[in-house]
Parts: structure tokens; C-alpha cells; sequence
């Protein structure tokens, strides 16, 4: 597999976002490779969240959102016409600052996406699928006795977990994760950053984090934002040791944040 | 007289104001720093005490010796006429109270002129015995109020204290309503059991109603109480009424909050809620001249025969006036779903139908349940509507062609009908007392389930 | 076993995107439900709002009629006092069917006179006699008096009893008079148009019969499966004698020619010439005879000024008859009968009669019994809320008071009618009917609304006013009416404004304290007998006169006007005043 890691997943080409008068992102362009994580760090209100949503059209929900610029992903314009954004999204997968599990049973939740995009055809498949998934996120142990309670029980990591096994579950191709962390406590943090690690071997994954720790952690390529401009872009351990430009210096010294 | 008195008491107050202020402002002997309280503090305190002993006495007094004179003439007028029923010496005490305040009177004899002139001298002394004495006792507590005037005098706090009574006799006036309501509900209704040998189980299961064609010496025949055609007519009502509200108010909800342009909006929710403000009696004049006829002859031509007063069309009205209902309340539920769990669903590619229908409903599925129970209610205690488009005779059926009869129809029928209203009053309150029981009932449950819905997102 | 990577693959296949053409239809679906909904609400309400508004023109204008009428001195004032008590005395009502009788010389049976004075309203008489004691000098005279037309007549002009259609009649008219009936006969066939009307009246008449004929054979059928032979007769012989009927009626509606003869059930048919007018019983194509209604002695006269009007409306139908039409179309082409705005419908009392009924009395209650309401819920809302808001400590008794609120917002307020009979007419002797009852109960029903709205008004002030407030050392009392109060009171008038106009349209519980009686006077004070608008549109609403359609109409669209007033400042103050924290 390692044969791969260079092929360029998604390619992004001087992207520019509005909302409304507000211009959010100006003039982006970042290539997302294969079975690579990529985290985009930057002080808050930089645009990386802004600019991980236009990865999984997920900004098409915002009416004021106008987007410019190329995105590709293997070769294919994601915002084409011919692209359903709902397609997009099941082989986009996204995991939320905040975990968000629906009101429903924990098995619910995993099997969600699998039953609405018509992944398996019988119930065994479906139970196997499930399992797969919440193994892979590392949380089968805790639920397996308990996947019919409510999604809404488990504890904050143990929510986000379930979150990330239910992106699983759609079976994606690119794994988008906004701040996963960012709402959990330092011991499931350090079980979500092992998981994405173990991640990368089946997925580009993609993640937003505004702790530089987690980014040099967990990625191999990062990218700088500051103030809706990439200013960076390049191996983590460039990154965090020779940066080029002296707003990513100032950054990863603590000068501002 | 009486409201002049009140309109004294307060001027009388007032003035104790003035004076209490101006005792207190020489009681600071120039600096007003000494006083413990402003001096309108001392006014005010005085003040409400002057009201409040005046008012109080007042409002006992008019209310309690007027009841007493009543209860007293009444009295010596069975002592002359034993034999008379109820309606009988009512009749000739409003006679002769008529007489006395110099108006005309159905009839004039000498019971009638005698009972009048010792009226008259009654009367005249319980009014101006009640002026004095409660203007008397607004004076006293006055002046004893004035007293306690000195530099020291906490009379900011002792006003506060009694402010804060008065602002919770105010809140407590709701549980008087709820009190008296009950009060009255049940009194008649135990009254209207009694007279039917307390065969509740006639009232609650009997299929025959027409209470008042089997009155003999107050006892009702019990085998014409049954509420059963009325509960069922109720029932179909509310049941059309929500057949059409609930689909068109939860997909204009559902539309208004996930799918509805800004624009789209801006018109949408005020056309909601104009059907809203629109009073019932407006609605019944529709059902009635436009709807019913409509429907007959949409189901003559159809080779049916509809009653003129079909439920279908008091029910059909109903649920055009429940819709806005509907749709606002399960508006703010929907809307209360965290975007968060939206943005979950886009997020693994779910369209917009898939996420309302299998991850919003399902999450705003009490706070829906809990507004259509409270159309339910509504429509349940819906009176004009059905006063104006449904039938008035008990009718057991399951045609919503037909006429049937409601609950509410049959309270207004009996209350404003001709009959003497001791008789009307039995089964009319029994029957606001169940509609009271359901509602309430429903009410509670439905506020159970907001709450369980809040507890989740809030 | 599934592997993830070959299900991701699913995403790129041809299955995948039939699929989700299905998900989007299915969506598409969702939407267009939602679209329906909304279609649906707006349609009932253009619906309720046009059948109001369509019904209501008709009241918004009132008829008169002017005749000379002499006022007899000898009759009205023999002594010529001129005082006023004396001329009430006289019998205006005899006068103004003097006026009537002198205006149609040739209307003699005691049906027809009836019919004749029915064209003006009851309420004329009163207005004359008005007139003859407030201006004395007019006694004695001949005056053009303006009759006020009555709810019929008002119908007629306006056409809703449907409308008197010239035909076209090009020959000349032969007419041969015994006084009460003539024969009429044209040079032309100009009544073949009228013929044509009344055979497409019997084709329709015969279609009625054979639809009731087929619901008469499924009888039949019926009582024939269940065996019962005796009804299925009964059916059957009805069934025939309905067929024979439809089958003569469409014979009579085939033949050629020939002649009809009319009757209360079918088109009626008149000849006009001048002021003379001929009801035809019997027409041909050609001509007919009828009844005479004028003056036509025994004559045979020839004329080329005449028209034939049919009106489609069978008088069987109509509360019109054709004698008044004739009666009322003489005085329309003589110029007497106009058509005013109607003042009388905004500054009257209730009525029986429709065209003197208004609803200043109905407004005037509205407005005592508002005033009650006002005076009553709003100070306890408001200090019931602040109560609840700024003092009120979590306990037993408070959170009681708090549920009982929530609950008391959904009892039916029928129940608070009946709360009214018992506890403030029957406990408290409230006087029945008045407006200081329904007040009351109006009070009582909209507190639970006032309290609410203004707790929420108060709960949006922030706690930092009130800390800032505490801090500087006001007391509790001194926060809550200097700061608090002040803050929220935009939201709490809105909130009292939208209770209000609840009130001011409810209708059952002020049903259940009597203020549904019949009450003529416009009330004075909070304590003499009243209604309400909405009251007053339930009442009319029951009437069978016709022309009391309209005026509920209009009533309706009175009280609408305030709702809309009403609500219209509520979302004025909320714009204007409406603070977000």
C-alpha cells in the first residue's frame, strides 16, 4: 500500500470562500494524499473548518456560501453538477467537534449510513459490518453488550468514538475529522488520536485541530492557516522544525493563538 | 353607592399619603438623611393600610349582607307561601326588589308590595352601614398607621412586605380559579349523581341521551343520562379535526423548517398565523353557510345523503382552525433538533428527507406528540364550531355524514335552553366536569412529554 | 465476510446511483407534501376570508324608497299644539301604508296589500313619526318621505333573488282586457325565447325525476334482496309514477309550438307596458295569457311600446313575489329608489328585522366588557408575574401556583362560562347579561396568557440589571418596579394585547352568562344587559332572514378589522420597542 501514499486524493487549486460579503477563504490550494493525514492548524477563526466543510460539500447547506476555485477529487470536480453531494458524502466522511450521536440505539447509529445508502443487502452483513466498524473505532469492547442502548448514554469519548464508527460504516474514502478532540478529556483524546493513526492505513484522513501537539502527534502533512490564507503547506516535520514563513514560526512558538 | 365608597376609600388613602409624608419629613427635623425610610415610604405604608383595612371591609361587607339578606327574605317568603317551589319565590323577591328600586315588575300583589318596602328599609341600611364602616375602617387604620411615624420607623421594608403580599395574592388569584372551578364543577355534579341514584355507570356507559324529557320531583331518569352518543360524537369530531390538522400541520412545519426559502417563510408563518387569530365563532359561521352545504351537495351529486349538519364538516372546520396549532408548536420542536445532528446525518451523505424522516422526527417525536395532544384538547373543548355546524340530537353512529352531537353542544343547549336553569344545571356541569377531567388529563401529559423532550436538549 | 474496502466501491457503482435517484425522488416527494400543506392552509383561508368577504357587500348599503304621504292634521294633531307627546301618538304605520295604497291605486285584495306593504320596512313608520315630532311644521303637509325598503325589497335591488331578464320583443302587441286577466299577442314570436327557457325548465325538472326514479329503483333492489316484496312494491309504483311524470315533462319539453302553462314553480313570465304589467299564466311562442297587475279596463288595445321579462327564479323559490317585483320596478323606473351607504349598520342597535339591525349596540359591549377585562387581568398578570419571576422561591406552594397556571391556559373556556354562572352570577350576584360579567370571566380566562407572556418578557432582562440595580442598594421590590418592569414591558403589553384580542372574539363562555339575549339598547355602563360582537354574529348566524347573511358577513368583517388592529400594534410595539438582550 505504501506504493500509494503519494497518489494525490483530493487536489484543491486556488479556492476562494464567501459567505455573503465575508470573504472566508482566499485563494487555498492543498493536495490531500492518499492514506496520509493531513491537519490543517491555525489560530480560530482561520478558515480551516470553513475549508474541511468544501471538501465534503458540506457548506452547500449554507445559503449565503459561495465557493470558487478548483476541487478535485481522483481527478473528478466535486462540485461539478454531475456530482450528487450526497454521494459526495458518503465517500467523504466527516466526524464533528462535538460528538453528535443520533437519539437513537448504538447499532442504529453504526447502521445508519450502511441502510441508507443500501451498502448491504441482509441483516448478518449488516450486524458484521457494525462490528467492523466499532472495532475499528476502538470502542467494540465497551458496547458490545450493549448495542441497543441509546447512542445518547456513553460518555463523551465514547460518543465520538461511536461517531467515528459510524463514519466508518458508510465505508468512505476520505475520512474528514473537525476538532474531534477538542470536547474530550486527555485520556480519550490520546484513544481517538491512537485510532486516527490506525486510521491512515485505510483512509486519507483530514483533521482539523488547533493543538499543534496533536497535529505533529498524528500527521504526516500539515498545513498553516492564518487568517483564511494557506500560508503553509508541507511535511509535519518540516512544519514544526523549519518553518518558511515567519506567521507559522510565530504560530508554533506560542506567539499568538 | 358602593363604587363611590370605593372611590372614597382610595381618596381617603391617598390623602393619608399626603399627611404621612409631610409627618415624616417634619419628623426628620430638616434632614431627611435621619430618616430610616423616604418619606413617601412612611405615605405609601399608611396608604396601603388605609386601602386595604377600607376595601377588604367594603367587598366582605357588600358581598356577604347582601347574600344574607337574600338568604333571609327568601326565608319570609317560603314562611308565607310554603307550597311555592324555588323558581316561585325567586320570582317574587326580584319582584319585589324590582318594586323597590322603583322598575317595572311582572306582577303586583301585597306579598309582593310588603316584602318590597321591608326590602327597601334592609337594603338602605346594609348599604349605608357598609359605607360607614368601611370608611370608618380605612380612617382607623389610618390614623393608627399615622402614629408610628418617627425618624426610626422601618416603613420601606414594612411597605415592601405588605407590596410582596399583594404581588402574591395576585399570583394566587390562579389558584382561586382553579379552586372555584372545581368548587362549582363538582357541587353540581354530585348534585346531578344524586338525583340519578349515583349510577355513574349510567352517565359513562348509557346510550341514551336526553336528560331533561325524564325530570320527575328532581330525580332524572336514569336511563337517559347516557353520555355515550355525545363522547362518541366528540370523538368523530376531533378525530376528522385531526385527520386534517395533523398531516397538513406537520408538513407545513416540516417544509417552514427544513426546506421553506427565507422568503417562502416570511409569508408562510404570518398566514399561519392569521388562521390562528381568526375567532371560532368566525369559523363556525364558515362551517355552517359555507363547508356544510358544500359537502351536501358534493355528496348528492356523489349519490349520498348527507346531513345538513354533517360531522364531516364541523370536523373538517375544526381542523382547518387546529392546523396553525399544529404546525407552530411542532415548528419550535423541529427547529429545537441541534443543528449538530442535521449536520451528522449531511455528513454521512443522507439527503434531506432521509434526515427529517429518520433522525429529526424521531428526535422531536415528543415535543410532536405533546402538540397533538394539546389539538386534541382543543378541539375537544372546541365549543362555537360545533354549536354552529354540528347536529344537537344524540345520534350513536359511525357516519361522518350524519349529525352527531358533542359534548360542548349539548352544555350550551342545556344552559340556554328553556328549561329552569336548577334542572339544566346538573348534567350540564357533569359534562363540563368530564370535558374538564380530559383536558386536564391531556394537558398534563402532554406537558409531560415537552418536558422529557426539553430534558434531552436543553 | 465483508470487506470495507470492496463496500466503498458500492458508492462509485451503476446500483448506487439508480439508487439515489430513488433517494432524491423520495426527498422530491417530502417537499412537494410540505408545498401541499401550505397550499392547503392558504387555500382554506382565501376560502373563509372570500366567503365572508363575498357575503358581506350586500350590508354595507340600505335602500329607501320616497312616496309622497300626506300627514293628516285632523289624523296626527287635531288641536294643533304642536307638542310632540301628542303627535307620537298618531298611527304612522297606517300612514305609511296610506302613502303606499295612494302610490298603487289598483293593488286592492288583502293579499296583495300585504304583500304591497312589505315592500317597505316596519322601522319606516317609526322614522316618520321621528320626523313629525321633532319638526311639528310638517303636519298637515304632503311630504317626500324616504322610506327605508325592506330586507326583501333591499334583496330584490340588489339582485339576489335573481335577476328580472328583458327579452328582446320586436312586433307589435295586441291586448284584450276583461280587467283582471288579458290575453297578449305579438306580431312576431317574440315569447320563443321565453318558450325555449321554459322547456330547458321541464328538461331539467324531468332529469330530477329520473335521478329520483334510479335512487327509487335502488330501493327496489334493495328490499327485493331482502326479501321484503311489500316495500319493494311500495318502491317500485313510486319508481313509475316518477318515469311517467319525466316522460310527459320531456314530451311537453319536445313538442313543437304550442302552449305552457305556468305556475309557482316554473320561470315566471311578464309583460311590461308601462306601468302596466301582464303575469303570464299560459305563453306560446307568440303570446299568452295572464293576471293584470295595474290598471287595464275592458279594452282592446294595440301597442308598440311593451317588453316581456322572464325571471328565471321560480316564485316558489324566492321570498319576492312577482307582484312586489312589479311594484318595485314601477318605482325604480319612476326614479324614487336609491341605494345608500348604510350608516344605520354602524350606529344601530340589534334588531329582528335585518335591514334595521346593527351593531353599535353589539361594539359598545365589546368595548365595556374589553375595559372590564383590561382593568381586571392586567395589573394581577402583571403582578402575578413579577411575583413569580422576581420573588417567588422554589417551593411547595409556588411550583402549585405554576402548574395551576400552565393548566389553567388549556381549560376549554366553556368551562370558565360555566365558572362564571356559578361562582361570580350565582355566588357573587353579578348581574346576568352585563358586561361587568363578562368581563370577568373574559379576566380570568386571559390572565393565564398575560402571566405567561409577561414572565417570559421578564425573563429575557438580564441579570446583570438586576445585579447592577442590587448592587447600588435598591431593595428587591425597588429592582423589580424601577428596572425589571420597565425593560420587559414592551413584551408584556404585546403579550396582553394578543390576550386581548382572544378575548374580544370569544364567544362560548360569555354564551353561558346570558349575554346572548336579544338586548335593542345600546348600554351605558359596565352593568346594564349587553352583548358582544362575536355574540352578536352567533345570534344572526341563527337567523333564517336571508338578508341577516350579509350582515353577519359584515359583522364579521367589523371584528376581524379590530383583530387585525389589535394585532397589528402588538407586532408594532414588538418591532418598535423589543429589545434583544
Amino acid at each position: 500500500m505504501s506504493d500509494m501514499t503519494d497518489t494525490v486524493k483530493i487536489s484543491t487549486k486556488n479556492v476562494d470562500v464567501f459567505y455573503g460579503d465575508n470573504h472566508a477563504i482566499n485563494d487555498v490550494s492543498v493536495d490531500i494524499l492518499h492514506n496520509t493525514v493531513t491537519a490543517f492548524i491555525g489560530p480560530s477563526g482561520c478558515g480551516k473548518s470553513t475549508f474541511l466543510r468544501c471538501l465534503n460539500r458540506m457548506n452547500d447547506t449554507i445559503d449565503s456560501c459561495k465557493i470558487t476555485g478548483d476541487l478535485l477529487m481522483d481527478g473528478e470536480d466535486i462540485y461539478a453538477k454531475s456530482v450528487d453531494p450526497v454521494q459526495l458524502r458518503a465517500k467523504v466522511g466527516m466526524v464533528f467537534q462535538k460528538p453528535n450521536p443520533f437519539p437513537k440505539s448504538i447499532f442504529d447509529n453504526v447502521a445508519y449510513g450502511p441502510r441508507i445508502h443500501g451498502l448491504v443487502g441482509n441483516k448478518t452483513d449488516l450486524e458484521e459490518v457494525v462490528e467492523k466498524s466499532l472495532r475499528r473505532a476502538a470502542i467494540w469492547k465497551e458496547v458490545k453488550d450493549r448495542l441497543h442502548a441509546p447512542g445518547t448514554s456513553l460518555s463523551g469519548g465514547q460518543q465520538q468514538r461511536l461517531c467515528i464508527a459510524r463514519a466508518i460504516a458508510t465505508a468512505p474514502e476520505v475520512l474528514l475529522m473537525d476538532e474531534p478532540a477538542s470536547a474530550l478529556d486527555p485520556i480519550a483524546t490520546a484513544q481517538i488520536e491512537e485510532l486516527i493513526d490506525e486510521l491512515r492505513h485505510n483512509y486519507s484522513v483530514v483533521i482539523v485541530t488547533h493543538s499543534m501537539q496533536q497535529a505533529a502527534r498524528v500527521s504526516q502533512k500539515t498545513a498553516f492557516f492564518h487568517l483564511g490564507d494557506m500560508v503553509e503547506y508541507g511535511d509535519t516535520s518540516t512544519i514544526f522544525t523549519n518553518p518558511v514563513d515567519q506567521r507559522t514560526q510565530d504560530y508554533i512558538t506560542g506567539r499568538f493563538g | 353607592m358602593l363604587a363611590l365608597t370605593a372611590l372614597l376609600i382610595v381618596g381617603l388613602a391617598i390623602g393619608f399619603f399626603i399627611l404621612s409624608r409631610a409627618k415624616a419629613i417634619s419628623a426628620s427635623q430638616g434632614v431627611l438623611a435621619n430618616l430610616h425610610s423616604r418619606p413617601s415610604y412612611h405615605g405609601t405604608y399608611v396608604m396601603l393600610w388605609a386601602m386595604i383595612v377600607g376595601l377588604a371591609l367594603l367587598l366582605a361587607l357588600a358581598l356577604g349582607w347582601n347574600a344574607y339578606l337574600h338568604a333571609k327574605f327568601i326565608a319570609d317568603i317560603r314562611a308565607v307561601l310554603p307550597d311555592a317551589r324555588d323558581i316561585q319565590i325567586n320570582l317574587v323577591l326580584s319582584d319585589a326588589m324590582a318594586i323597590a328600586a322603583g322598575q317595572v315588575s311582572s306582577k303586583i300583589d301585597p306579598l309582593r308590595e310588603a316584602t318590597a318596602v321591608s326590602f327597601a328599609r334592609a337594603d338602605a341600611v346594609r348599604i349605608w352601614a357598609t359605607v360607614a364602616i368601611s370608611l370608618g375602617g380605612a380612617f382607623i387604620a389610618g390614623v393608627v398607621g399615622m402614629r408610628n411615624i418617627s425618624a426610626d420607623w422601618r416603613a420601606r421594608n414594612r411597605s415592601e412586605r405588605i407590596i410582596r403580599g399583594i404581588l402574591w395574592a395576585s399570583a394566587a388569584v390562579a389558584v382561586l380559579t382553579t379552586l372555584g372551578i372545581v368548587l362549582s364543577l363538582i357541587f353540581e355534579t354530585f348534585n346531578f349523581f344524586a338525583s340519578i341514584g349515583w349510577r355513574v355507570d349510567k352517565f359513562l356507559f348509557g346510550t341514551r341521551w336526553s336528560p331533561l324529557s325524564g325530570v320527575h320531583d328532581g330525580q332524572m331518569d336514569m336511563d337517559k343520562v347516557g353520555a355515550v352518543p355525545l363522547f362518541a360524537g366528540t370523538l368523530m369530531i376531533t378525530g376528522i379535526a385531526m385527520l386534517v390538522a395533523v398531516p397538513i400541520g406537520l408538513f407545513a412545519a416540516i417544509y417552514l423548517s427544513d426546506f421553506a426559502s427565507p422568503k417562502v417563510r416570511a409569508w408562510a408563518k404570518p398566514m399561519l398565523e392569521v388562521l390562528a387569530g381568526i375567532p371560532t365563532v368566525v369559523y363556525g359561521f364558515f362551517a355552517a353557510i359555507t363547508v356544510a352545504p358544500f359537502i351536501r351537495n358534493t355528496g348528492e351529486a356523489l349519490g349520498l345523503s348527507v346531513a345538513s349538519e354533517s360531522a364531516l364538516a364541523a370536523g373538517i372546520v375544526m381542523g382547518i382552525m387546529i392546523i396553525p396549532f399544529i404546525s407552530s408548536l411542532s415548528d419550535d420542536v423541529i427547529n429545537a433538533v441541534p443543528q449538530s445532528l442535521r449536520d451528522g446525518s449531511y455528513g454521512l451523505g443522507a439527503t434531506k428527507a432521509e434526515t427529517i424522516r429518520q433522525v429529526v422526527l424521531p428526535a422531536a417525536l415528543p415535543g410532536i406528540v405533546s402538540a397533538v395532544l394539546l389539538g386534541v384538547s382543543r378541539a375537544i373543548g372546541e365549543t362555537m364550531i360545533v354549536v354552529m355546524a354540528a347536529g344537537q340530537g344524540a345520534n350513536l353512529t359511525a357516519n361522518p355524514l350524519e349529525a352527531v352531537t358533542t359534548v360542548t353542544v349539548q352544555i350550551v343547549m342545556l344552559i340556554t335552553g328553556d328549561t329552569e336553569a336548577s334542572t339544566a344545571a346538573g348534567p350540564a356541569f357533569t359534562l363540563a366536569f368530564t370535558l374538564f377531567c380530559i383536558t386536564l388529563a391531556l394537558n398534563i401529559l402532554a406537558l409531560r412529554f415537552v418536558r422529557k423532550y426539553r430534558e434531552k436538549y436543553d | 465476510m465483508v470487506s470495507m474496502t470492496e463496500l466503498s466501491k458500492i458508492h462509485n457503482s451503476p446500483e448506487s446511483a439508480a439508487r439515489l435517484k430513488k433517494r432524491r425522488a423520495a426527498e422530491w416527494r417530502l417537499k412537494a407534501y410540505g408545498i401541499l400543506a401550505i397550499v392547503l392552509a392558504g387555500a382554506a383561508l382565501i376560502t373563509l376570508m372570500w366567503s365572508v368577504v363575498s357575503k358581506a357587500s350586500g350590508a354595507f348599503t340600505e335602500s329607501y324608497i320616497s312616496l309622497p304621504v300626506y300627514l293628516e292634521a285632523d289624523e296626527i294633531d287635531p288641536d294643533n299644539t304642536g307638542d310632540p307627546t301628542i303627535i307620537g301618538r298618531a298611527n304612522y304605520g297606517g300612514l305609511s301604508k296610506d302613502a303606499l295604497k295612494a302610490a298603487f291605486p289598483f293593488v286592492k285584495s288583502r293579499g296583495d296589500k300585504r304583500e304591497m306593504y312589505d315592500i317597505i320596512s316596519g322601522g319606516a313608520a317609526f322614522e316618520l313619526r321621528e320626523l313629525a315630532m321633532t319638526t311639528p311644521s310638517v303636519v298637515g303637509q304632503t311630504l317626500d318621505f324616504r322610506f327605508l325598503a325592506s330586507d326583501i325589497a333591499d334583496l330584490y335591488l340588489k339582485g339576489s333573488y335573481g335577476e328580472l331578464i328583458e327579452q328582446n320583443a320586436g312586433g307589435n302587441l295586441t291586448v284584450e282586457s276583461s280587467g283582471k286577466t288579458a290575453v297578449v299577442n305579438s306580431s312576431a314570436a317574440d315569447f320563443a325565447f321565453v318558450m325555449a327557457r321554459l322547456k330547458e325548465d321541464l328538461r331539467g325538472k324531468a332529469a330530477f325525476n329520473r335521478d329520483q326514479a334510479a335512487l327509487q329503483e335502488n330501493g327496489r333492489a334493495v328490499f327485493v334482496e331482502r326479501g321484503d316484496l311489500v316495500e319493494a312494491a311500495k318502491r317500485e309504483a313510486e319508481r313509475d309514477r316518477l318515469i311517467a311524470l319525466a316522460i310527459e315533462l320531456e314530451a311537453r319539453a319536445a313538442q313543437d309550438g304550442g302552449t305552457e302553462v305556468l305556475d309557482k314553480s316554473s320561470p315566471s313570465v311578464l309583460v311590461r307596458m308601462g306601468e302596466t304589467w301582464v303575469k303570464l299564466t299560459a305563453v306560446s311562442a307568440t303570446g299568452g295569457e295572464g293576471d293584470v297587475i295595474g290598471t287595464l279596463r275592458n279594452v282592446k288595445l294595440a301597442t308598440g311600446d311593451w317588453q316581456v321579462y322572464s325571471q328565471d327564479l321560480p316564485e316558489a323559490s324566492r321570498k319576492v313575489s312577482d307582484l312586489q317585483i312589479v311594484l318595485i320596478e314601477n318605482l325604480r323606473s319612476a326614479g324614487v329608489v336609491e341605494t345608500v351607504f348604510n350608516t344605520r349598520f354602524f350606529t344601530a342597535g340589534d334588531s329582528r328585522e335585518p335591514e334595521l339591525a346593527g351593531i353599535w349596540g353589539a361594539a359598545v359591549g365589546s368595548f365595556w366588557t374589553m375595559l372590564v377585562t383590561i382593568l381586571l387581568a392586567f395589573p394581577i398578570g402583571v403582578m402575578a408575574a413579577v411575583y413569580l419571576e422576581e420573588f417567588a422561591k422554589k417551593n411547595l406552594m409556588n411550583t402549585f401556583i405554576e402548574v395551576n397556571i400552565n393548566n389553567l391556559a388549556a381549560v376549554p373556556s366553556i368551562v370558565y362560562g360555566l365558572l362564571g354562572l356559578a361562582v361570580f352570577l350565582g355566588f357573587f350576584g353579578v348581574p346576568r347579561s352585563a358586561p361587568l360579567a363578562g368581563g370577568i370571566v373574559l379576566a380570568v380566562m386571559t390572565l393565564p396568557t398575560i402571566i405567561i407572556a409577561s414572565r417570559a418578557a421578564m425573563a429575557a432582562v438580564p441579570p446583570s440589571i438586576r445585579d447592577a440595580a442590587l448592587g447600588i442598594g435598591a431593595s428587591k421590590l425597588q429592582t423589580a418596579f424601577h428596572h425589571v418592569l420597565p425593560l420587559s414591558m414592551p413584551g408584556i403589553l404585546t403579550g396582553t394585547i394578543i390576550g386581548m384580542a382572544r378575548a374580544l372574539g370569544e364567544t362560548a363562555p360569555l354564551i353561558m352568562i346570558g349575554m346572548v339575549a336579544f338586548i335593542v339598547d345600546v348600554p351605558t355602563g359596565i352593568t346594564d344587559s349587553a352583548t358582544v360582537l362575536p355574540v352578536q354574529i352567533y345570534r344572526w348566524s341563527d337567523f333564517p332572514e336571508r338578508a341577516f347573511e350579509a350582515r353577519t358577513s359584515a359583522a364579521i368583517l367589523v371584528l376581524l378589522v379590530f383583530l387585525v388592529l389589535m394585532n397589528g400594534l402588538a407586532v408594532f410595539l414588538r418591532k418598535r420597542f423589543e429589545r434583544r438582550w
